[in-house]
């Protein structure tokens, strides 16, 4: 729109400033993993697990991640890491949405080496952390136990006198995890973190609607553990709030994949002597799509710079940066289906992936509904004029 | 990332405040509007020149024509704080936000200096006179004539929908000058005087009740060659730049948003007697309205990155008008109905205490005339599928034939 450009850019004198866009350094670490997963094929590799070919997760994607330093990127360096921060987090998460790309590392590295560098203590975070910032172990996060949201008083896993007891559901990752920050009840009633090795615990691997990201179940019976500094249910929140942006930033990337998919399909496939994508219905389907993941982009990087800079309103950013990439990906991985016509419904064409992916990905932190409630209470408890 | 005020900008929201705190204007647009369309255009023509004098129109245009050269960051904090009072523009919205950057980009010079100025004090309103009975999303398929007599146009036609001709000093008109070449090439722009006893303005009374637009006639209109914008023939390359800038300018729908369906609900109880913002029903709608309300907020927030990095922004902007008017249909239907038979009702009430239907009805009635005007919710994703996407055209049977052979 080269008039618009004119026009707007005959406004622009003077000191600007705002800046609601990531670096050229971050968006060149994008590009970089967006190649790394586009070479190693990464949609197959999530294929494989889907089809029970391979198990836990893709080892030489994590391979090449640790390679390239993404593992420890936002670490710090006296604890072995690369020492950048939240940003890079976000666009590393969105190639990985881009190519759904089977590996630990949102639980791993966006949530429990970011806890335990949060809130753990030093000692903790000496023996965790370097172990993660390299990628030779993997940690994850055991929080469900029952169907339906996680409450303080649902929570029935109990530690006391050094040990867990307690049976963990859903736990992504949880066969290939070396270790699990666990939420459980003390002796007191509260909620905390524990942090437990995972060797020694009972493990079963769940069948997933998603089996690109695995689940397991995990019995622990007196497992060693201790807790993860004095981390309680608002650090849990907070910890929950920061994935949520991280998360949305998954999904931006997948929805984003499912309109281009969409859109080359439509581009190819012929019916009734025309392409597809000229028949209106589908154009406006897809500049549907087209709305809901430009809204969705929007509120992450807003989200991603109230993550970044840990500032106030983290907890409604996230809440909306979560619901709105939510909405887009279920959207946009459905609708690539039904553009898709029956080869969409097919086991061989990957939009069955996206599909998986869009609805694990909106219930990995807890449904709409509870983000839903969340932010309309994050909101009240604003003042009003704070809401504009 | 980087969000916080500079200081420079900091320092400029506090000079905004302060002049808005010792100037603002005493009553509300929805109060003036009670006193019928004259009181309410002189309230508005008072509070645009109030502004004009100290600075504080048309920011963004540069200081020669009557603006203050701001940047968009500026342009921006000078909307959040000016807020309410915005609505009191609303007479002017065409005239700066369109045919004010059509003259900047294609009048003589002599011209803007001459029109520009008065357009930004509010002393002059625009209208812009494209649509016509036969021609709306297909407006390159307007018939009203302009044939060349000398050093003038004598102009011959009819058009439809112009909102605010009634009141309306000078307007922009679109007009066919050849017929014998296809559509699009046989356009040419001008600006008029509305006030030239050849033109007559006909209100139409909208589904809202209200007289917002109008049929206007041309009958032998004179218009002298200098009053061209753009060359013959290059008509709708010019009347794309008004579009767009169209599509910027209404940007947001105007009426109530989530803050005032949030307000509505915290205080309205249900048959239980509990807040109704603790329904799910109604977290669930809020929710999903404030996810698009913040995200048209940081859309645009990324274009004007975008702009001032000196790049090229995406397309993003393209989604703001179908989000905000169905958004605001959305809302004003369910505060009507969470009010019940009361959120019909719209009486003034007594003393000090505000109807809290009013806005929500006058949204409820505007919203449909909002997802038609300035291109129809189908036209805007068909611009988003072609122009963004990359899809196919629509099929246009017409494109290649001269016009008079259509
Ligand atoms: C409140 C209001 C104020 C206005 N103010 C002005 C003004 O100041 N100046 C001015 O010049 N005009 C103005 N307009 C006119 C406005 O631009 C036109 O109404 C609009 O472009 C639609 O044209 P139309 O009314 O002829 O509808 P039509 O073009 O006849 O459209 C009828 C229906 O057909 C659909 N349709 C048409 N073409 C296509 C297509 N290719 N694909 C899919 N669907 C299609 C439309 O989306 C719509 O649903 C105003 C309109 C309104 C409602």
């Amino acid at each position: 729109m080269p008039r618009f450009c004119y026009y707007a850019r005959a406004e622009t004198t003077g000191n600007e400033h705002v800046n609601l866009d990531f670096s050229d350094e971050q968006k060149l670490l994008g590009d970089q993993v967006n190649k790394m997963l586009s070479d190693s094929d990464s949609v197959t590799a999530a294929r494989r697990l889907v089809e029970g070919s391979e198990t836990g997760y893709d080892t030489e994607i994590w391979r090449q991640m640790q390679e390239l330093g993404l593992t420890g990127c936002a670490i710090e360096t006296q604890y072995g890491g690369l020492g950048l921060g939240d940003l890079e987090l976000c666009v590393i998460s969105e190639a990985i949405g881009r190519h759904i790309a089977p590996t630990p590392f949102f639980f791993s590295i966006c949530m429990a080496a970011r806890a335990i560098q949060l809130f753990g203590a030093e000692e903790q975070k000496r023996t965790h952390l370097p172990g993660l910032a390299s990628g030779e172990r993997i940690a994850t996060m055991a929080i469900a136990e029952t169907p339906g949201a996680v409450s303080q008083k649902r929570i029935r896993t109990r530690f006391g006198g050094g040990v867990l007891n307690g049976r963990k559901i859903g736990v992504c990752d949880g066969m290939s995890a070396d270790f699990a920050l666990v939420m459980a009840q003390d002796e007191g009633g509260s909620v905390g973190l524990y942090l437990a090795e995972l060797g020694d615990t009972q493990r079963s691997p769940q069948k997933s609607l998603d089996p690109s990201r695995p689940v397991a179940c995990i019995e622990f019976s007196d497992t060693p553990a201790e807790p993860l500094g004095s981390a309680g249910w608002d650090d849990i929140q907070h910890i929950r709030d920061r994935a949520a942006v991280l998360c949305a930033f998954e999904q931006v990337g997948g929805a984003e994949a499912c309109l281009e998919m969409a859109r080359n399909y439509a581009l190819e496939r012929k019916a009734f002597g025309r392409q597809i994508a000229s028949y209106q219905a589908l154009k406006h389907r897809m500049a549907d799509i087209y709305i809901l993941n430009t809204l969705a982009r929007s509120n992450a990087y807003y989200a991603a710079w109230a993550l970044s800079t840990d500032a106030q309103v983290l907890p409604s950013a996230a809440a909306t940066a979560l619901l709105s990439a939510t909405e887009a990906f279920d959207f946009a991985a459905a609708e690539n289906i039904q553009i898709h016509g029956g080869m969409g419904f097919t086991w061989e064409f990957d939009c069955h992936l996206y599909y998986r992916r869009s609805r694990a990905l909106g219930v990995i932190l807890g449904g709409t509904g509870s983000w839903q409630r969340k932010l309309i209470s994050a909101l009240r408890a604003q003042n009003s004029t704070a809401v504009a | 990332m980087d969000f916080n005020d500079t200081q420079q900008e900091a320092e400029f929201r506090v000079e905004a405040r302060s002049w808005l705190e010792g100037n603002k204007p005493e009553r509300s647009a929805a109060d003036e509007r009670i006193g019928g369309e004259e009181s309410y255009l002189r309230a508005a023509k008072a509070w645009q020149k109030r502004k004009y004098e100290a600075g504080w129109a048309c920011l963004h245009w540069p200081k020669e024509y009557g603006g203050r050269g701001a940047s968009p960051m500026e342009r921006i904090i000078w909307g959040q704080e000016e807020g309410k009072y915005a609505a009191l523009s609303g007479p002017f919205a065409i005239g700066q936000g369109m045919c004010g950057p059509t003259l900047m980009g294609y009048a003589i010079e002599e011209h803007k200096q001459k029109y520009l100025p008065p357009m930004a004090s509010g002393e002059h309103i625009w209208c812009q006179l494209f649509s016509e009975p036969g021609a709306g999303s297909d407006v390159a398929g307007l018939s009203t004539r302009a044939v060349k007599d000398g050093d003038e146009w004598v102009i011959n036609g009819q058009k439809i929908w112009t909102s605010g001709a009634q009141f309306s000093d000078y307007g922009i008109l679109l007009t066919r000058t050849d017929p014998d070449v296809p559509k699009h090439k046989g356009l040419t722009m001008f600006w008029i005087d509305m006030h030239d006893d050849a033109v007559e303005v006909r209100p139409i009374k909208q589904a809202s009740g209200a007289s917002g637009f109008n049929e206007v006639y041309f009958t032998d209109l004179r218009v002298h060659d200098s009053q061209r914008l753009g060359a013959p023939g290059q008509g709708w390359e010019v009347a794309l730049t008004t579009l767009m800038n169209e599509r910027l300018a209404v940007g947001d729908a105007p009426g109530p948003d989530f803050n005032e369906i949030f307000d509505l609900v915290c205080d309205l109880p249900d048959e239980n007697d509990n807040p109704l913002v603790e329904d799910g029903r109604v977290i669930e709608h809020l929710a999903r309205w404030y996810c698009q309300k913040s995200g048209l907020k940081y859309t645009k927030y990324r274009t004007i990155s975008a702009l001032s990095q000196g790049k090229t922004p995406g397309p993003e902007n393209s989604i703001t008008k179908i989000v905000s008017a169905a958004k605001l249909q959305q809302i004003s239907r369910f505060a009507i109905d969470a009010l019940g038979i009361s959120g019909t009702i719209r009486d003034e009430f007594e003393g000090n205490e505000d109807n809290p239907a009013l806005p929500f009805i006058d949204g409820f009635m505007g919203a449909p005339g909002l997802r038609i005007a300035g291109g129809t919710d189908e036209i805007l994703r068909n611009i988003i599928a072609e122009r963004v996407l990359g899809l196919p055209q629509e099929v246009r049977v017409d494109k290649d034939k001269p016009f008079s052979q259509l």
